[in-house]
């Protein structure tokens, strides 16, 4: 964390990810919230790189911004009314109540956690540290994961199926 | 006299003449200047630059003379001249197009979105040539050669996306909008697609690292040769991306206008254009290095420079795409689509759990790649074809089944030509 350069791209990347974290929350228009995200999304990529994590930036990259972000204005554009703007809803107060409470949770564990500096370096090759894992000794979770995103893959065909009375019509 | 000194250092001394790997120069100069006692991240700043304006430079000059040669060859494919009025042969025309693009008016269309139409174009041209940062075009010729080469390749190339949607949203106009769903519904289905391709050569060489892949390529065999179906796929997953004819549903004029940019003009519409030409050459440069044995052949590159015969094989990959474009019709989309999800995926698939396999066989019984390698590829070879042939059978897009059936137009007319003469009377 001592030099320079290193520095001023944490700053730099935190306030990029932190400012447009804001502009998601302020922004009126929904897709330029989704624009702010994505920025906040790269923001945090480059903060992963500054930390030698290279597969989990660009895993970051791939699946946030490529994917989940065309996820998100995919909703926006097919709900009615929904890319016109960020209204004020009856929820107002409790959505700001559960945000102060979390973020008082959060600002509590920070301060709370004693963070101790490994001297370890970084790791060489984190790709096959972590393809290691995953398959050795998070077996069962990736398994799971992989079960659950087969059911989704399935549900969703189940759910745009055309019914059997109609597909006997025709 | 003393401003010269260093700079006469640098020539006496070193091999930077040896422009066989335009790294060497680069490399000398970073050197120099570690050894006057520059920072650490001087000498890697200084030659990252480097590399990136080279980049650039190669880059356009590039995209100029290809803007040229693919007119007048898609020109004589189809049995025209092409344009041959500006300069000698023509050759000026790509300067003529590009100095028109510049200096016409930036139209905002009413009822836009200003900023994101704006951001469009720009944020389109980031990823698009920040990929070529990982292509091994020599030896030392790598801006980045970074552990998560391939996959990076994939992730930079998604940024597209997003982008794409904002372009055609912006726009205000039910076409571009139009243009920019298909273009992510295909972008979306050929990722899976580029993705379990891309998969093949990182499995053989058990590494993602463009570099290490090319060296697995120069001491076992070239990928090609392995993964016939891979690189097929890869090929069609790439004209996807690139946007070229047989897939360029997301500018069908006689459909949709142009697509996401039919509202832009100018100079915005030439970074549309060019991007979608730097997006050719990365794929021609991503298939060079992982199928094609990246910059070395056969040993010729002892005496050529590794990065002429990169470069030569990148613009032969390139000419495929011309040709694919002055050939092939426009298929429809959902033709597209089905072919991605019912034809190439469960190919992929299988290729992709053969490979696992093959690559496990040879890792346990500790084969050597003499006699690994022409099992292997007689066999996925074999198994492409049958893949291929049978799957498409199945599917009844084989010989026979459509033979004889009349097309429904023909019914259609038939049926009101007939029906009168039968039900009046006669």
């Amino acid at each position: 964390m001592d030099e320079p350069g290193i520095v001023i791209a944490f700053w730099v990347l935190s306030v990029m990810a932190i400012g447009s974290s804001l502009g998601v929350v302020f922004a009126r228009n929904l897709i330029h919230a989704v624009v702010f995200l994505v920025v906040s999304f790269l923001g945090l990529t480059g903060l992963y790189v500054t930390l030698s994590a290279d597969f989990l930036a660009v895993v970051q990259m791939l699946i946030y911004v490529g994917a989940v972000s065309i996820l998100f204005l995919f909703a926006i554009v097919l709900t009615p009314r929904g890319s016109r703007d960020n209204e004020e809803g009856f929820l107002r107060l409790p959505a700001l109540a559960l945000a102060l409470v979390v973020g008082a949770l959060l600002v509590f564990v920070a301060l709370d956690t004693n963070w101790s500096i490994s001297d370890r370096q970084g790791f060489e090759d984190t790709a096959t540290l972590i393809g290691e894992a995953l398959l050795d000794k998070y077996a069962l979770p990736f398994e799971i994961a992989s079960v659950l995103l087969l059911v989704a893959v399935v549900g969703s065909i189940v759910l745009v199926r055309p019914e059997p009375a109609e597909e006997g019509e025709d | 006299m003393s401003l010269l000194s260093p700079v006469l250092a640098i020539l006496l001394e070193g091999e930077w003449y040896d422009l066989r790997d335009l790294g060497n120069p680069v490399g000398e100069l970073a050197d120099q200047l570690s050894d006057w006692g520059a920072p650490d991240w001087v000498p890697y700043v200084v030659s990252s630059i480097l590399g990136a304006v080279g980049i650039l430079i190669w880059l356009v000059l590039s995209v100029l003379a290809f803007i040229w040669i693919e007119r007048r060859v898609v020109g004589l494919m189809q049995n025209r001249i092409g344009p041959n009025r500006v300069g000698p042969n023509g050759l000026l025309q790509p300067v003529a197009d590009a100095l028109k693009l510049v200096l016409k008016e930036a139209i905002t269309p009413v009822g836009t979105d200003r900023l994101i139409f704006w951001a469009g174009p720009v944020i389109i041209f980031i990823p698009t040539l920040a990929v070529f940062a990982v292509f091994p075009i020599g030896e030392n010729m790598i801006l980045a050669d970074l552990n998560v080469g391939v996959l990076f390749l994939i992730a930079i190339a998604g940024i597209n996306t997003p982008a794409v949607f904002l372009a055609g949203w912006s726009s205000n106009n039910k076409y571009s909008m139009l243009g920019a769903m298909r273009i992510i519904a295909m972008l979306i289905s050929y990722e899976i697609i580029q993705v379990i391709a891309l998969l093949a050569p990182v499995l053989f060489a058990g590494s993602m690292r463009m570099s290490d892949i090319v060296e697995w390529q120069a001491d076992n065999a070239w990928i090609l040769l392995i993964q016939p179906l891979g690189l097929l796929a890869y090929i069609i997953a790439g004209a996807i991306e690139t946007n070229r004819s047989p897939m360029d549903m997301a500018e069908a004029e006689s459909e949709i206008v142009a697509g996401y940019h039919t509202e832009y003009g100018g100079i915005k519409f030439g970074f549309f254009y060019q991007a979608e030409y730097l997006a050719g050459f990365a794929v021609a440069a991503a298939i060079v290095a992982l199928y094609l044995g990246g910059w070395r052949l056969f040993g010729l590159e002892e005496w050529v420079p590794g990065w002429i015969i990169y470069l030569a094989k990148l613009y032969l990959v390139f000419f495929i795409y011309i040709w694919m474009r002055g050939t092939l019709p426009r298929l429809r989309t959902d033709q597209l689509m089905a072919f991605a999800w019912k034809f190439l995926l469960p190919l992929m698939l299988a290729n992709i759990l053969l490979v696992g396999a093959e690559v496990l066989i040879w890792r346990e019984n500790d084969l050597s790649a003499a006699e690994a390698i022409p099992v292997i590829a007689v066999v996925n070879a074999v198994l492409a074809v049958v893949l291929v042939v049978g799957w498409s059978r199945f599917l009844g897009h084989g010989k026979g089944k459509q033979k004889g059936r009349p097309a429904i137009l023909t019914q259609e007319v038939g049926r009101i030509f007939y029906e009168p003469v039968s039900g009046g009377g006669n």
